[in-house]
Order: structure tokens, then sequence, then C-alpha cells
């Protein structure tokens, strides 16, 4: 492991053991039983230490490791999307499919960089293999909405969320073997930056975006927390083949897509009545709710870094 | 059955704990009772041959070994693969259904079950429900086991998505979240009659299931 790694995951630890010492801190002084936001902050900053053990750890067994920790989020974000889509029976043979072909074949199409399958093989291939399988089964009942569920299911858990790891395979001039490191930038700036919103909007928060979808997210959280993001995302430039002033814009760009992301997320919540997409980490919203962000902006990073970069 | 369980009996239950939590990611909500030992009767509404198995996922693995599903002889005796799954792997009381042929009385095999200090997984609608209504009516086989066992705690259990994870018929499961809410333990009123009772304990059953179910065949 090379040493901006190591640096990188020590300042990681160093931030999270302060974010705990605070909580900690203020949960202690607060008055029992704690407020719901103290009991939120805590549960985020449990679930972030979670994420990053399970990221350093998916990061000692290099490449392969990363991929295969990708592959379970696509699994566990799929289920739980699935889960609040209307499925009938006739959709078995497709949803056992989903699970048990594209996830596993997206990224090994990626782990053997054939960038001109992985890059289609959702979006042509499954894309009309799936409402032909649907179709054979007959059941016609609400066929296009089953059927535009299913899709956008595997284009959100498996095709969007594949192209984190797959920044790895970029051939970046000058960047060999530090493809890993290019995955821990987009993931820091990012996941940074719904922190950063997260504690903008709770401070300064008074004008609410998007009322009718969520009432935490913010205009002050939003700027405040994406140009926050953009200069943590400059700072890491080192961790990058990039300029500080292009690690900044592409930091800024990303958390942008992120925010996006997590809007859209919102949506289908409410769409759906309920509030968390899951119990992933002890009751406290699931896999596609700390993942929703990157979702949105890998894609979108990783074809920018590989027009301009390759 | 005795008492306690195999090594196999404990060894598979653990198998399929953890098979069935890496597929339906299964939670216990504990909504009026918790794990506290006592013998109990576990009664849940059943769509799905997963349904006990997802329940017994949810208890502490002490609760687990002592704990056997009531289930219908006919299907579960027939053919050599079914009897070793229920009798070997499973934890299992048998009960015939069928009223003309049966050689046992199923009441008669529950309480030996229960006297030998069993917990019991049962489902009152007697049989998998295949209709569009969220739960069947109840048979009488859980009023029975009130007045016999008052000292057992009867609690409703509301299995959630099983039916859409592995349906009649299906063989792979679709991986889906799942999850069991135990609510708080129905006891016999004093001279409360069957009719009442089994109406009073569907409905305990029916309120923990979600409002706003995804549940749709």
């Amino acid at each position: 492991m090379s040493d901006d790694t190591t640096r990188l995951f020590l300042g990681l630890i160093g931030v999270l053991v302060t974010a705990s010492v605070i909580a900690g801190v203020l949960s202690w002084r607060s008055p029992k039983p704690l407020p719901s936001t103290l009991d939120n902050l805590n549960a985020r900053i449990k679930a972030w230490w979670i994420m990053v053990a399970g990221i350093s750890f998916a990061f000692l067994f290099g490449t392969r490791g990363v991929l295969l920790l990708f592959a379970f989020v696509s699994f566990a974000s799929l289920r739980e999307y699935v889960t609040l889509t209307k499925t009938r029976h006739a959709d078995r043979w497709t949803l056992l499919g989903m699970f048990l072909i594209i996830v596993p074949t997206q990224y090994y199409l990626i782990w053997i960089d054939w960038y001109g399958l992985y890059s289609i093989f959702i979006p042509v291939y499954c894309f009309l293999a799936m409402p032909a399988i649907t179709a054979m089964r007959g059941d016609t009942s609400r066929f296009l909405e089953r059927v535009s569920e299913q899709q956008w299911g595997v284009m959100l858990s498996v095709y969007c969320l594949s192209h984190v790891p797959a920044l790895v395979t970029l051939p970046i001039p000058g960047n060999e073997g530090r493809g890993l490191l290019l995955i821990a930038f987009l993931i820091a700036t990012v996941q940074g930056s719904d922190v950063l919103q997260y504690i903008f909007g709770k401070l300064f928060g008074r004008h609410k975006v998007a009322p009718s979808i969520s009432p935490s997210k913010t205009w002050e959280g939003l700027i405040g927390g994406i140009a926050s993001a953009s200069l943590m995302g400059a700072g890491l430039f080192w961790l990058t083949p990039f300029s500080p002033l292009e690690a900044g814009f592409l930091a800024a760009l990303s958390c942008v897509m992120g925010f996006f992301g997590g809007l859209v997320a919102s949506a289908i919540k409410r769409d759906r009545g309920v509030k968390d997409w899951g119990h992933m980490i002890e009751g406290h919203g699931g896999m596609l709710d700390r993942a929703d962000s990157l979702v949105f902006a890998a894609p979108v990073f990783f074809h920018i870094v590989r027009y301009a970069w390759t | 059955m005795s008492g306690s369980a195999s090594l196999l009996q404990i060894v598979s239950g653990s198998v399929l704990a953890v098979l069935a939590r890496a597929v339906t990611g299964v939670r216990p909500i504990w909504a009026g009772s918790a794990p506290n030992g006592g013998q109990r009767i576990y009664f849940a509404n059943h769509a799905s041959h997963g349904d006990f198995i997802l329940l017994a996922t949810c208890l502490t693995p002490s609760e687990r070994s002592r704990t056997a599903a009531v289930a219908g002889a006919d299907y579960w005796s027939s053919g050599h693969v079914r009897r070793f799954i229920s009798r070997r792997l499973l934890r299992t009381v048998l009960v015939e259904r069928n009223w003309v042929e049966r050689t046992a009385d199923p009441m008669q095999v529950m309480l030996d079950a229960l006297d030998a200090g069993e917990s019991l997984i049962f489902f009152p609608e007697g049989t998998r429900n295949m209709t569009e209504e969220p739960l069947l009516r109840f048979r009488s086989g859980l009023y029975n086991l009130a007045v016999a066992r008052p000292g057992v705690e009867l609690v409703p259990c509301w299995i959630e998505n099983m039916s859409r994870v592995l349906p009649k018929g299906a063989l792979l499961p679709v991986p889906l979240l799942c999850r069991t809410v135990f609510g708080a333990p129905v006891t016999l009123k004093e001279g409360e009659d069957r009719k009442e009772f089994l109406e009073r304990a569907r409905q305990a059953l029916l309120s923990l299931a979600p409002r706003k179910d995804g549940n749709n065949g």
C-alpha cells in the first residue's frame, strides 16, 4: 500500500475520531432521552465507521477487493430497490436474472477490463432482454410500469454504481497503479459533501430546495456543503492525476450530481411512503441511503475523466 | 420429538439462519414482546415454505434450538427427501390434517411437544394463504392450545414479504428485504368463547402488518 493511501486513511480515521468525540461529548451533556438530531448524528457517525472499515478492508485486497465490495453494494442496493417496487409473480425470472446474472456479469466485465461491453451490457442487452423475458410470461397487467421499474433498478444499483470500481481501469498516463486512489478521491468528496451539506443545512438552513420532496435539503446546506466539499476535493488533489484547480472542478461537479442523486432517491422514497431504503445498518437506513449520491456522481465523473485524461 | 435438538438440527438451523439473512436481510422487530426465555407459541401469517425458517432466524440461538414448527404431515411425510428434511434437518411437529385417515390426534401431538418443553411456531390459518386477503380466518387450533396450556405465551408474529421471496412452487428465492414483527402476547380472557378469542388473536396479528405493504402478489 502506497504512502498516499496510508496518509488518506490516517486522515479519515482522524476525522472520524474527532467527530465521534464531539458527538460523544454532546450526547453526554444533553438531556436524556437524546433529541432526534443527536440520535441521527450518532447513527451517521456509526455508519461512517462501518463504511470506512469496509472500504479500507476492500482496499487491502486491491482492485479485486474493491470490485467485490461494490458488487455487494450493488446487490444490497438492488435488493432494497426491488423490495419497494410492485412485483408480480410473472416477474420472477427477470428478478432472479437481475441478481444472479446481471450483477456478477457487469462486475466481471469490469474485472477483465472490457470497456466496449460493460458500458453497453446493461443499457443495450439487458434492457432488451428483460422486457422480453417478462413478456414471455404472459402477464400484461401494469407491464410498462413493471418493466420500467426493473430497468431503472439495474441502471441505478448496478450500472451507475459499477462505474466507481471501473475507475481503476482508466489508463491515465502517469497514473499507473494509482487507480484505487482515484476511487478514494471520488468517494471521499461525494460522501464528504453529503456530510457537509447536512452540517451546513443544520446550522444555517432556511430556504428549502424542494419542500415537497425533502424537508432537510436547503439552499444554504446545498451551497455551503458543495463549496466546502469542492475545496476539500481541491485539497485532495495529491490523490489524483489532476491539478488542484481540476480536482476542485471535478469535485464540485461530482457533488452537484451527488445532490441530484439524493434528491431523486428522496422522491422515490416519498412516492413509496417510506423514510429509509432499508435497515442495513442497525435500523438507521439502508445501503442506498448512503450510496444514492455516488450513483449519480460515478458515471459522470468516470466519463469526464475518461474523455479528458485518457 | 424430544425436548432437545440434535447436533444436525442445530447446525442446519444455523446454516439456514445465515442463508435467510443473506437473502432477506431479515431483522426481528420486537413490538410488544421481547425474547424472555419463556415457553411460547409463535403464531404467524403463512404464505411461503420459507416462513418458519424466517421466523426461526429471528429467535435467539438457544430459543431456536428448542422451537419446532407445526407442519402438515400429509406434505412433509411424503417421500424420503421431505421426510429427511422435516425429521432430521428441521425441528418440526408433524400433524395430520386429514380427518378421515389420520392415526394420531393433532392436538395431542402438539400438547406432547409443549409438555416436552418445546416452543412452537404455529400457523393458525391451517394452510398457506394463496388469496389476495392479508390473512385468512383462523382455525380452532390456536384456541384449543390456549385452553389446554394457559401458561404458554401466545405471541403474534407478522412475517413481511416472504411470500414474494419464495412463493408457492418456486425453487430459488428472489432477494428482497424481509421483517418479522413480534407483537404483545395474546391471552385467553375469562369467559371468552372460541369465536371471540380467534377473532381477537387474528386482529392482534393483523395490527402488526405495515399499512403500506409493497406486497402485490
